[in-house]
């Protein structure tokens, strides 16, 4: 039963790079065709024009993977809102990191919101109302999760009980056992031993 | 003998957490929704483009809202329990065919079966996020009033269906 429900569905498609835009760099092969068809032979000429393509290759990409929104100040709200929601999908990622197609619908919803001049407070208010607290990085205080909140603090208070007892007692048992006479002596002999 | 029995039982109660928490399904995330009224929505038809269904057309029955996808691999294996149900008569099976190409879903209810008195479709998942949608399979039962009471994640099994689904269906039904 486990086992067919995690494999339920393909938003489950953390990280497979379903989103990911392979081709950002263009088609470089053409370029090159491009090139071959110019028989002029000029091999240096030739290296260097490669040298440049490669040089301007990641201009290219970055000038694609340019902001989906077309405000960048709504996309740097939504990101930063989304790094403190959880995907569902994904558990261990944020909205903003995780590559799920789960992922992308909610990073749209929250961009369209803001968009729309919804606040921080009620886009969250949104989502809490339809994926619960668990959609939340940071639960809110409730009675439910006072556990969760003060439970470490309990643990810890409880371990330093724990351990000033166990000190207390420690201390009681290995009390130095008083020396005999003969075996005070005997340890100033020793100590004068060696001083001389 | 305290110095035994204390780490003792400190183990016993970690071991009877872990032991818990092995059998608890992380996916399984409770819905907030279960208790409050289903999201309304309208949208079009699968079958019937032109028509559309809405959320309030099935007030005053119970019903169950499937929500799948041609896709989705679990869907199959949900697929013949629900043809099976919907044969019955018991409930009404409504479906929210989530993220899918007409032409595929069209393919794969006929491939499959149609247990679906109708089919709305989504095609962005944004009804998916008004009903919590966060994986496919997932079957809501709605009550006559329109107010979600169940949430069935992941395939309506057999045993889901014969020891909660029905028996909240009766229930509701009255």
């Amino acid at each position: 039963m486990r086992l067919k429900l995690l494999s339920r569905s393909s938003l489950t498609a953390c990280g497979s790079g379903k989103n990911d835009k392979g081709s950002r760099i263009g088609n470089p092969r053409s370029a090159l065709e491009g090139m071959r068809a110019n028989e002029g032979g000029f091999a240096l000429l030739k290296t260097a024009l490669l040298l440049c393509l490669l040089l301007l290759a990641p201009f290219a990409g970055a000038k694609e993977a340019a902001p989906v929104a077309e405000d960048p100040e709504i996309e740097r709200r939504m990101v930063a809102l989304s790094e403190d929601l959880r995907c569902l999908v994904c558990q261990n990622e944020t909205i903003a990191a995780s590559r799920a197609d789960f992922a992308n619908d909610l990073r749209r919803e929250i961009r369209e919101q803001m968009q729309a001049n919804k606040s921080d407070k009620e886009i969250v208010d949104f989502l809490v109302a339809r994926y619960g607290d668990f959609v939340l990085y940071r639960p809110p205080m409730k009675s439910t999760t006072l556990f969760l909140w003060f439970g470490p603090f309990i643990f810890l208070l409880a371990g330093a009980v724990f351990l000033v007892f166990y000190l207390k007692r420690r201390r009681k048992h290995i009390e130095e056992p008083a020396l005999s006479e003969q075996q005070l002596k005997q340890a100033e002999a020793l100590l004068k031993e060696g001083k001389g | 003998m305290t110095r035994f029995l204390l780490p003792l039982a400190v183990f016993v109660v970690l071991v009877g957490f872990l032991l818990v928490g092995l059998g608890l399904n992380p996916r399984q995330v409770p819905s907030p929704l279960v208790g409050k009224p289903a999201p309304e929505f309208q949208l079009q038809q699968l079958h019937e483009p032109e028509k559309t269904l809405t959320s309030k057309e099935n007030l005053g029955k119970v019903w169950l809202l499937n929500v799948w996808a041609s896709w989705c691999v679990s869907c199959r294996q949900e697929h013949p329990v629900l043809v099976e149900l919907s044969k019955s008569g018991i409930v009404p099976v409504y479906g929210l065919n989530y993220k899918d190409q007409r032409d595929d879903a069209l393919r794969w209810l006929q491939q499959f079966g149609d247990p679906y008195a109708v089919s709305a479709v989504d095609p962005e998942g944004r009804t998916g996020i008004e009903f919590g949608v966060y994986g496919v399979p997932e079957t809501y039962v709605i009550d006559k009033n329109g107010v979600i009471r169940y949430k069935q994640i992941g395939p309506v099994t057999v045993e889901a269906l014969q020891n909660k689904i029905l028996p909240l269906v009766r229930e509701l039904q009255g």
